[in-house]
């Protein structure tokens, strides 16, 4: 028997080091981070084990027995109860550690940010109850001021999704017809990538979303900013734009505040550029990616609700010009 | 062939020649195709179970290596998202309800006659009856897959994605029905084996002597009869919310959606041990034979896998830990889950125990059950993280609990499923598979499978969630993603090899006797293979390694009648003898009874009305089954 | 000894028999999500009579293999499109309000699909607004399709089931509505 212990072990502590924007070993917040520790615990204690088991049986692979059987399955009988005693003390350890860890994780924030995420197939919608001025909607990516514990209240449109951050805590499934919570914190301003972990459909694969955390002042800023109506277009381009916007299919699903457009079924476009990404975390906002959105959104995410709405070359230059001046 | 047989002529009366053409005349499968259709003899059924359960298997890993395939790069448009959806969900479906679970109850449905000594399993007819409707079922499943109306909502069937607004077209009532068939003939198994443990045990075999195996398919049968209703409801519930407009599962309505789930995983994991107890049972079969003792804590395995059986029922919602359900509640379960651990622990400590005072002997066989400790302990240890509530909302559907699942089903049931088809091969079919490529199938399978699946524990950990069709460049999955999709080609390799041997063996292998490995259970007291009445003499068992007492000779019991189909029935503690029970004949009614009941099904995915108008051609079939032919059953 | 039997007859049963169904079939339940641009475009190219009322699809359609009506993937688009582009607020769930019933039988301007795709596309008088310029043309398409399954006397195959709503009328797989009692 060819046992492996080395190259796993050393996969296994190969990646203890790694980082990642969306990954849990890379803990940003209390809440990730607890449950980063146990899940270290967890892992040392429970390899140990493994390894105890194999050894064990390598030995015993090896030996040759000289007892007799009356004394073999004596001595076994107390091998195997005290392993079983070992067992149930292991168990209950891990048991506690588990109740404990979920206790840390949660115990009340003091006067959280609310924010109310409502997952549709396959995107977000991230709404911030208005504390001064109105209600903020945006979708696919939710800003929080960093080191404020955020009270993230979750609801399904549609079908079952689940909510997951891993650097910053661990998942939630939204349900419909329940509601359910979480309250995670960043600890530093930065880019947090999550993404829905509950099978949703045709397009499961591609509904991500940012988590960005900013100093509180930064925050505090870009709320003010999204409470504005979109910008007026700057040129002409841009103008017309708009105009093929509010006349085109474009208008009936998605809302662009301060024109004509105020379609629900959508996300809200009114600051669409002030977003890191398009299409749910798969394209970069930039002009270019919008255009090729646009012009064909069913290849690039196939079998989502934007249809392929017929443009000139010129429309679709026009209305992704325009789209990219609304920060 | 000189003497001829009267009516009422016991077993005591003949010699060994005419014995045999006495028993052959009333117990053969009639030749022909009629022969086929008809026959009940738990052998050849059981053989069609094992057989169609491989390629159920192979059907299955084409999928995985589709799926590798697609995932091997980010961005990849090899499959589309629909297809890809379809093929993860055929893929597990396929392995759990059209391999795992049946090929599991098809080697008891050949084993366990055998090795409690009778001369067929209790109610063969209904037997023929599940192998149909479990062929119907995959054939359903397949043949929807091909024509693109595969399910496409995951083997776990989610609703609302599930439910009639998000379900488009038949695709999911395809899956509900398919769930139907395999639970049909799993209950029907089930059942049989039940009955054939309790009742028709050769004389002696008390309940302590019962084979670890046949304890183990007796835990996982009650487990099935308890569980697939849940299931069998819960698809039942979808259809009726799909085609007549029901709401078991609308909140609008005052359903719930989270009750899927409940009834859904009170089933589904308790059909992990229905998977993984009888691999329990083959290791303990298994193991004695090659480290050439007595297997080590009869009666503690026997309660562990008793206890297994019931703390199965108490784990369900560790699937759900992540809904939103009540703190204490889930605490609960994290509590239960862990105690799982106790009872897996002393199977894992006994195996040990009786490797420790044995002396190995490393046949193909035994270097399965070695893969089996260290993937399978692997699994568990996994196991015990997901059973965490805390640590499961981080590797809750990531490719962590893919890695996880894959680590108990193959490490924990194909290898030592394997090791079995290994083992009894020669009873199966009179030679022995090949010794030389055995080891490097199994040398194959093993780095194969480690190299494919550990990497996926750090991929979920990496935040890679499951049932994806494809992740972006910048995550920097791409790498693992093709280590793993690379291991996958070897492992199907693997796979191949064993079809491979298993073919040629079965033709060209090297011609087995008896008793090859040198085995103490019963099934290896008659030839290879066993002739159609498995015993000409009904063995007698004074332990609980028969063969290995008493310098390996039987004493044996008679008095059983020569001129029809007939068995002994004992008491279900001591197994002391209480009645002949004839046995039936082969006939066709089953087959009928099951394209009837085929026709109902498939029929309700249409229209509601078939219910009605099915249940005419299923009374007819049935009331020809069951029809009295005019013979007394039994006598004390 | 027995004849061993049995293996051969599993491998084939379950291989042969799954592969004549591929024969046998094709891709009955195909999910169309994009349609190519040239063939979006010839999908308006309907040809009414005079009246406004009976026509004929465009070439296109048949060419098409008539999927609309026949596909329960674009019926259940339809549906979702008929609560996202607000058919609700005239026409209730099929029942009718400020606008007509459209599960009653009567069509004002008959029931086939070229009508309805026009009845869509263009507005009627009365207040039925025109959509040509808020969906795009295999919308109207799913939507016209959905609207006439809703109102057929018969539930057909592909007809979707009911909502994840609270309930008005039967679903469109359990026609017909219209006799239905009303909650």
């Amino acid at each position: 028997m060819r046992t492996r212990p080395l190259p796993s072990l050393a996969l296994l502590l190969l990646c203890g080091g790694c980082a990642g924007w969306q990954s849990a070993l890379d803990p940003q917040g209390p809440s990730a981070q607890a449950l980063g520790q146990l899940l270290h615990g967890f892992v040392l204690v429970l390899a140990a084990i493994w390894l105890a088991v194999l050894v064990v049986l390598a030995v015993a692979l090896r030996r040759r027995s000289r007892a007799t059987p009356q004394a073999a399955d004596r001595h076994a009988g107390i091998a195997v109860g005290t392993a079983c005693v070992a067992t149930v003390l292991v168990i209950t350890g891990l048991t506690l550690a588990s109740y404990v860890t979920t206790r840390v994780i949660s115990a009340g924030a003091e006067a959280p940010l609310v924010v109310r995420v409502r997952a549709l197939q396959w995107w977000w919608e991230v709404t911030y109850p208005g504390e001064a001025g109105p209600d903020v909607v945006t979708a696919n990516e939710i800003r929080i001021p960093a080191g404020r514990p955020v009270r993230i209240e979750l609801s399904a449109a549609d079908v079952i999704h689940s909510f997951w951050v891993p650097n910053l805590a661990g998942k939630q499934d939204l349900i419909p017809g329940r509601d359910n919570v979480l309250t995670l914190t960043a600890r530093r301003p930065g880019q947090y990538r999550g993404q829905c972990a509950e099978f949703c459909g045709m397009q499961h694969a591609h509904m991500a979303f940012m988590v960005i955390a900013e100093p509180p002042e930064a925050f505090a800023a870009w709320r003010a900013a999204q409470q504005a109506d979109s910008a007026a277009p700057a040129g002409a381009e841009e103008a017309f734009g708009r105009q093929v916007f509010e006349q085109k299919p474009c208008g009936a699903c998605h809302t662009v505040r301060g024109t004509e457009a105020r379609g629900t079924n959508g996300p809200d476009l009114t600051h669409l550029a002030s977003r890191a990404t398009l299409a749910a975390g798969m394209l970069p906002m930039t002009r270019g990616a919008l255009a090729a959105w646009i012009a064909d959104p069913q290849t690039i995410k196939p079998g989502n609700n934007m249809p392929m709405v017929p443009l000139t070359p010129a429309e679709l230059q026009a209305v992704s010009a325009w789209l990219a001046t609304l920060r | 062939m000189s003497a001829r047989i009267q009516d009422d002529q016991r077993d005591t009366d003949l010699a060994d020649a005419p014995l045999d053409a006495a028993l052959r005349r009333v117990w053969d499968t009639p030749r022909g195709v009629w022969g086929a259709l008809a026959t009940v003899d738990h052998k050849v059924i059981g053989r069609r179970y094992i057989a169609t359960a491989f390629v159920f298997l192979a059907f299955g890993g084409v999928l995985a290596l589709l799926m590798r395939w697609q995932l091997a790069r980010p961005e990849s448009r090899v499959l589309t998202p629909d297809l890809y959806n379809q093929i993860f969900t055929v893929h597990g479906t396929s392995m759990m309800f059209l391999f795992a679970v049946p090929v599991m109850e098809a080697m008891a449905v050949y084993l366990v006659p055998l090795m409690v000594g009778t001369r067929n399993i209790a109610f063969p007819r209904l037997n023929a009856f599940s192998y149909w409707m479990y062929l119907v079922g995959g054939i359903l499943l397949w043949g929807a897959f091909l024509v693109d109306m595969g399910p496409d909502i995951g083997w776990f069937a989610y609703v609302p994605l599930a439910g009639p607004q998000y379900g488009a077209g038949k695709r999911v009532d395809i899956w509900a029905q398919m769930i139907t068939f395999t639970e049909i003939s799993a209950l029907a198994v089930a059942v049989e084996i039940v009955v054939t443990v309790l009742k028709q045990r050769a004389p002696g075999m008390s309940l302590d002597r019962i084979p670890l195996f046949v304890w183990a398919m007796l835990v996982t049968s009650f487990i099935i009869i308890m569980a697939m209703p849940a299931v069998m409801v819960a698809s039942t519930a979808l259809i009726l919310d799909r085609l007549v407009g029901t709401h078991f599962f609308n909140p609008a309505e005052g359903g719930d959606v989270l009750l899927w789930q409940h009834l859904f995983w009170f089933f589904g994991h308790p059909e992990v041990y229905i998977i993984f107890l009888p691999a329990v049972g083959m290791i303990s079969s298994i193991l004695p034979t090659f480290v050439r003792r007595p297997i080590f804590g009869y009666l503690p395995l026997v309660l562990a896998m008793v206890s297994v059986g019931i703390l199965s029922f108490g784990l369900w919602v560790h699937h759900m830990f992540t809904t939103g359900l009540p703190r204490l509640g889930e605490s609960f379960f994290t509590a239960s889950s862990m105690a799982i651990a106790l009872p897996s622990g002393i199977q894992i400590f006994c195996w040990l125990a009786t490797i420790w005072y044995g002396r190995p002997v490393y046949r193909t066989p035994f270097l399965f059950i070695l893969a089996f400790f260290f993937t399978f302990i692997m699994g568990g240890m996994t196991g015990v993280m997901v059973a965490s509530v805390p640590l499961d909302t981080q590797l809750h559907d990531s490719y962590f609990v893919v890695a996880h699942f894959h680590y108990v089903l193959v490490g924990g049931a194909v290898f030592p499923l394997l090791g079995g088809v290994y083992y009894w091969f020669p009873k199966f079919t009179g030679r022995m598979m090949s010794e030389r490529v055995g080891k490097w199938v199994a040398g194959l399978l093993f780095a194969a499978f480690n190299f494919t699946f550990f990497p996926m524990h750090v991929l979920g950990l990496l935040g890679m969630p499951r049932r994806v069709y494809t992740y972006q460049l910048d995550m920097g999955w791409g790498g693992l993603n093709l280590f793993v999709s690379l291991s996958a080609v070897v492992l199907a390799a693997g796979f191949l090899l064993f079809f491979y041997d298993a073919v040629r063996s079965a033709r060209h292998g090297e011609p087995a006797g008896d008793n090859p490995w040198g085995a103490a259970t019963l099934e290896w007291a008659t030839a290879s293979p066993p002739p159609s009445y498995n015993f000409a003499r009904l063995p007698v068992v004074r332990s609980a390694n028969p063969l290995w007492e008493d310098d390996g000779v039987l004493p044996v019991a008679g008095g059983l009648r020569v001129d029809r189909r007939e068995l002994l029935v004992t008491t279900v503690g001591g197994a002391l003898p209480e009645a002949r029970e004839s046995s039936p004949r082969p006939t066709i009614w089953p087959l009928w009874s099951a394209l009837a009941t085929t026709a109902l099904l498939l029929g309700s995915i249409l229209t509601p009305w078939a219910v009605v108008w099915g249940a005419v051609p299923v009374t007819i079939a049935l009331i020809g089954w069951f029809w009295p032919g005019g013979r007394k059953e039994e006598e004390s | 000894m027995d004849r061993v039997g049995g293996w051969k007859d599993g491998v084939v049963l379950a291989v042969v028999l799954p592969a004549l169904v591929l024969l046998g079939g094709c891709r009955l339940e195909d999910r169309e999500t994009r349609p190519d641009p040239p063939v979006a475009q010839a999908l308006g190219q309907v040809a009414l009579m005079p009246n406004g009322i009976g026509g004929s699809p465009p070439e296109v359609y048949a060419a098409l293999g008539r999927p609309y009506r026949e596909s329960a993937f674009h019926l259940s688009q339809g549906k979702r499109l008929y609560e996202w582009f607000g058919c609700q607020a005239c026409h209730a769930d099929g029942q009718g309000g400020s606008g007509p019933s459209l599960i009653d039988g009567w069509w004002n301007y008959g029931p086939d699909l070229p009508t309805l795709y026009t009845t869509i596309h263009d507005g009627r008088p009365g207040g039925m607004p025109a959509f040509r310029d808020r969906m795009t043309r295999d919308q109207i398409w799913q939507l016209a399709a959905y609207v006439q399954a809703m109102g057929a006397y018969t539930g057909s195959l592909a007809a979707p089931g009911r909502s994840d709503r609270p309930q008005t009328r039967p679903a469109e797989n359990r026609l017909p509505a219209a006799s239905a009692p009303l909650r």
